[in-house]
């Protein structure tokens, strides 16, 4: 059936309330509005507001409540309208979710799991466009979900709420609206590794969320240009599926990877350091990042596409490694 | 609150020893607050605390020998010997930390508070905070969260005047906390926090409420910290003559005069708890002291759960 990744989570959604007396959904906008991104258009009517919980702009006080109700036997989907905001309810996620579980000595875990929208490309400025998630893939005791396609979108909410700890679940604003074919009968996927939508011999792109389509597309391209690429979606940014990524890599022997979020100190990084770590006997090139400018996104839409990864920018890295040069440093 | 006066009594003689290390905040002086209040519940009610919980933890029932153990940092500690003074946590009797971020635990009892309501459970869940935690953000999103959606949430404010080191006066523009609470359109007393029947009576009358549908309540109590800070503290802030103005109202001499003016108690009985406390001190030294340590291969552990669907 043909449907989109916002109408993919709404679903998911839906199936988690029906199926699950301890399921909500909380957040600023989910209920009267509709939810900012419309994800749960329509729901409030279905369900009520118990169970469609709109909420105060407390970010800190309603995520912390989605803690205290998981420990108190529920199983709270928080909706945070955007990674921006989750700022405010850093001393929640941070302190309590991801912590509880350990400094209690196993006493008391969190089974919360919290959507957030992220990413830029969308002309709203610095302050709602960043990719900050790999500031949470950072944190011991969290699991990080980048679903990039509708069976993700659909099938990774079931299993996170299964999980008997917080998993923080990314949704980059620009695939609420990309459309595509889903089984009728999409269900749980699973939520411990990386998937490989694309084999190739040449190179691995190595990436996730809303840049994974532009590394698809770079794929295409450099096709044309007799390149064989790989390209790896992460999908699980916490605990990262360490093996996809060397075995891809050992078989590529060259590897780019493609962030939104900035290089210092980055996600990107992460993953470099564990390619030279764990293979780099095997690497014909030093690997090669592909990342957001190092500035906070501007709002005029030619500086805020010079600012985050396009396609070109993949391609012009790929073709530098196969040259021989690299397209890194800088910053 | 005898018992929690000559536990920390200990806790602080072993922390000279070397025994307890990390931060090591004591109650003494403020139990009046902890013991009448937590008396006053009832034993399903959640109960989020404080860094300096030693008191509300021993009064819910979570072993003493546990709470020495987890300062102890061993094992048989009430959180495996990871969380320490600040972080005690106790599953069997509801105890859910030890929060050592001011204004962090109240989120959390909003939640369990909310859970309660959304299972249809009677429950009430009792917050404690200091005053400091009355200028964080948090507490006013927790605040306006509870009275919003009426939930089963007890706001218990220990004032004990100082944010650490810093008065009350020159940390709030308005002094008077549970009159702030009153803008959310909650119930909100103050209550002398030196006397545990007035705390005990408030709590009661609070808990009643909340347990009838009457929404989150605030207490305020009135109280005073006898010690520094923490065992690091100099105390530059606050003058010994104010100290000992607050000890003239030490809680547990002006229980027992009470209790012998009823003829409740007389010095002879007063030696027989003083014994008895003791004794369960001297245990759950002695607990602590045959504990083990969590083998370093364990480092991991509760970073996940290790039953997944649990």
């Amino acid at each position: 059936m043909k449907t989109t990744y916002r109408e993919a989570i709404r679903q998911a959604i839906r199936e988690a309330i029906l199926k699950d007396d301890r399921v909500f959904l909380m957040g600023e906008d989910v209920g009267h509005y509709g939810g900012c991104y419309a994800v749960s258009k329509g729901l409030l009517e279905e369900f009520g507001p118990e169970r469609i919980r709109d909420t105060p702009l407390s970010e800190s006080g309603f995520t912390g409540a989605g803690i205290g109700a998981a420990l108190g036997g529920m199983r709270p989907i928080v909706e945070i309208m955007s990674v921006n905001f989750s700022l405010l309810a850093l001393d929640q996620i941070v302190n309590n979710a991801a912590t509880l579980l350990h400094m209690s000595g196993g006493a008391f875990n969190v089974p919360l799991v919290i959507r957030m929208a992220t990413g830029g490309g969308r002309q709203v400025a610095a302050q709602h466009s960043r990719s900050l998630e790999g500031w949470y893939a950072h944190i011991p005791g969290l699991r990080i979900l980048a679903p990039a396609t509708l069976e993700d979108a659909r099938g990774m909410l079931g299993p996170a709420l299964a999980d008997p700890d917080p998993v923080l679940i990314f949704e980059h604003v620009l695939l609420y609206n990309m459309e595509g074919e889903l089984a009728e009968d999409a269900g749980p996927v699973p939520i411990d590794g990386a998937a490989i939508r694309r084999e190739g011999s040449d190179v691995s792109l190595i990436t996730y969320g809303g840049s994974l389509q532009k590394a698809m597309d770079a794929a295409i391209r450099l096709e044309e240009d007799g390149v064989s690429v790989e390209v790896i979606d992460l999908r699980v940014l916490r605990p990262l599926d360490d093996r996809t990524i060397l075995e891809s890599v050992a078989r590529t022997r060259r590897a780019v990877i493609i962030d939104e979020g900035w290089r210092s100190g980055s996600l990107s990084a992460e993953i470099s350091a564990r390619i030279m770590e764990g293979a780099f006997y095997e690497l014909d090139a030093p690997v090669a990042r592909v990342c957001g400018a190092e500035v906070p996104t501007p709002y005029a839409r030619h500086l805020e596409e010079a600012a985050l990864p396009q396609v070109a920018d993949i391609v012009a890295a790929v073709g530098a490694l196969l040259s021989g040069g690299t397209e890194g440093g800088g910053n | 609150m005898l018992l929690v006066r000559r536990f920390e009594e200990k806790c602080a003689e072993l922390y000279t020893q070397e025994k307890i290390r990390g931060f090591l905040h004591l109650y003494i002086g403020e139990e009046a607050v902890g013991v009448g209040s937590v008396r006053a519940l009832a034993p399903g009610d959640p109960i989020v605390a404080t860094y300096r919980e030693h008191g509300q933890a021993l009064v819910r029932g979570v072993p003493p020998g546990e709470v020495m153990a987890e300062m102890y940092g061993m094992q048989e500690g009430c959180a495996r010997g990871r969380g320490g003074s600040m972080h005690l946590f106790h599953a069997a009797t509801r105890f859910y930390g030890g929060n050592a971020i001011v204004g962090g635990g109240l989120p959390i009892a909003v939640g369990l508070a909310l859970a309660a309501r959304m299972k249809g459970e009677d429950q009430v869940t009792a917050c404690y905070f200091g005053d400091g935690a009355v200028a964080e953000g948090e507490f006013h999103e927790s605040m306006n969260l509870a009275a919003l959606w009426n939930l089963p949430v007890l706001f218990c404010c220990e004032n004990n005047l100082y944010a650490m080191g810093t008065a009350i006066a020159i940390s709030h523009a308005e002094t008077d906390i549970a009159l702030r609470a009153t803008a959310y359109g909650m119930p909100a007393w103050a209550v002398d926090g030196m006397d545990v029947l007035a705390v005990e009576e408030a709590t009661r009358k609070a808990v009643e409420s909340i347990r009838g549908g009457g929404g989150p309540h605030f207490l305020e109590f009135r109280t005073y910290r006898f010690r520094p800070h923490s065992m690091f503290d100099p105390e530059l802030y606050r003058s010994r003559e104010e100290v000992q103005q607050w000890k003239e109202r030490d809680p547990i001499p002006r229980f027992f005069e009470r209790l012998k003016g009823a003829g409740m108690l007389d010095e002879k009985g007063l030696a027989g708890v003083e014994k008895e406390v003791a004794a369960t001190v001297a245990e759950a030294v002695a607990f602590a002291e045959a504990g083990t340590l969590e083998p370093v291969s364990e480092l991991t552990r509760f970073v996940h759960s290790e039953e997944v669907g649990a």
